[in-house]
């Protein structure tokens, strides 16, 4: 890790947690223990071919931490992406409870549909745009209270109780991923706590990937039957995700800002 | 036990006679609906239910626990009143003990203080 603010750790009153380190990037031996058994136990059963330890070993017990071992990221083949098609920003709405965007210069958006067209062949794309969950995150970077952090398996988010709304991740983020709640809420998904007065991006549907579930853009995608949204686990040579970045050449945005992506893209 | 049918008695007493003056002050209406034990004891939950939801809120947080015994939303399961089916309101579990004793309780600005419409949660290939 190149960071610099990894020293740097919140001055809040925060409860110390076991086997934390400055963003949670810290593991603790004993948790490694657990899952390299738990990796072991199952390596003992019989598994259908393809089916791969370490994925298993990533649907966590709901009280184990996660870990640095999993980055979670997300490949998007935009040569499968159809323009019109906003499933997986409705899926978002729906899951996060954004609702509709009627205001869309105010209203919260955690992934929007891009289309693109160059000028002199004509030729047209069209691309979800997300939180590319920065492995150097900006947003992080000039956080005065600590609330924008990474957790230890790559996912960027803001921990509302300690964001004070001041809107700097939102100036430093070079992909327009992150909204200020302007207005208070009332219909909050129960999983996903939000409200007036904080900065809020996409999470990758953290509460579903804790559970061993996929974010809810790429499921909806895969409904629609365009199945342009991949997510995995990019530190994981086999998971397929991984398989597909080494065989087709695939682009970070902004890859000259030199932020190590967790979204990727095909075809652009 | 006893702490508890008497906190109950309290708040019947209080929604029946508050007119009729039978207390000296207000009390709060802690009505609960829901029998069974809670995940700790009642004293501990009085005097330490803020210090134990911030642990678990901190644990989930930062590092994807998201074990049930003192998360939020187990609270809101069984707290939640059958009337309005909501941890808030005047009569709310929460909000009843939290106006009476003047704390502010900033939670439901971000929180669903309902119990239920739990998303859907899909299951990786
Ligand atoms: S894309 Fe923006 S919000 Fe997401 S991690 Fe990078 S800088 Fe932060
Ligand atoms: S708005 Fe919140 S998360 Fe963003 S920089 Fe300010 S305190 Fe940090």
């Amino acid at each position: 890790m190149s960071n610099n603010r990894e020293q740097a750790q919140p001055a809040n009153d925060r409860h110390p947690l076991p086997g934390e380190g400055g963003r949670g990037e810290g593991s603790n031996v004993s948790r490694r223990g657990f899952l390299a058994t738990s990796a072991a136990a199952l390596a003992g059963l019989t598994l259908a071919p393809g089916i791969n330890l370490i994925e298993i070993a990533a649907a966590k017990p709901d009280s184990e931490p996660v870990t640095s071992k999993v980055r979670w990221g997300m490949l998007i083949d935009t040569t499968r992406c159809q323009s019109g098609c906003t499933d997986c920003v409705s899926a978002c709405g729906k899951e996060n409870g954004l609702g509709e965007v009627t205001k869309p210069r105010t209203d919260a958006q955690w992934i929007r549909k891009i289309d693109l067209t160059d000028l002199k062949s004509g030729h047209a794309l069209s691309l979800p745009m997300m939180c590319q969950h920065c492995a150097n995150p900006p947003c992080v970077d000039v956080c005065p209270t600590g609330a924008s952090f990474k957790r230890a398996d790559g996912i960027v988010l803001v921990d509302r109780h300690t964001c004070i709304g001041c809107r700097y991740c939102m100036m430093a983020c070079p992909y327009k991923a992150r909204s200020f709640v302007h207005e208070p809420h009332t219909d909050q998904n129960p999983e996903v706590p939000r409200g007036q007065g904080c900065v809020e991006s996409c999470t990758l549907c953290v509460h579903r990937v804790d559970r061993g579930g996929t974010p809810a853009c790429v499921e909806a995608c895969a409904a629609a039957g365009h199945n342009a949204m991949m997510f995995g686990d990019l530190n994981n040579p086999e998971s397929e995700i991984s398989k597909r970045i080494r065989e087709v050449k695939t682009t970070q945005v902004r890859a000259d800002l030199k932020l190590d992506l967790g979204v990727r893209y095909e075809g652009i | 036990m006893k702490a508890l049918a008497i906190a109950v008695l309290w708040g019947l007493t209080f929604a029946a006679a508050h007119a009729a003056e039978s207390g000296r002050t207000p009390k709060p209406v802690i009505a609960i609906e829901k029998p069974g034990q809670c995940v700790e004891a009642t004293d501990v939950m009085r005097r330490d239910h803020m210090k134990l939801l911030k642990h678990q809120r901190d644990k989930t947080m930062h590092q994807g626990i998201r074990s049930k015994p003192h998360s939020l939303n187990e609270c809101i399961a069984c707290h939640a009143s059958q009337k309005t089916g909501s941890v808030i309101g005047a009569e709310g579990f929460c909000q009843s003990c939290h106006d009476y004793a003047a704390v502010k309780l900033d939670c439901w600005d971000c929180h669903q203080p309902k119990p239920g419409q739990k998303a859907a949660t899909g299951v990786r290939p």
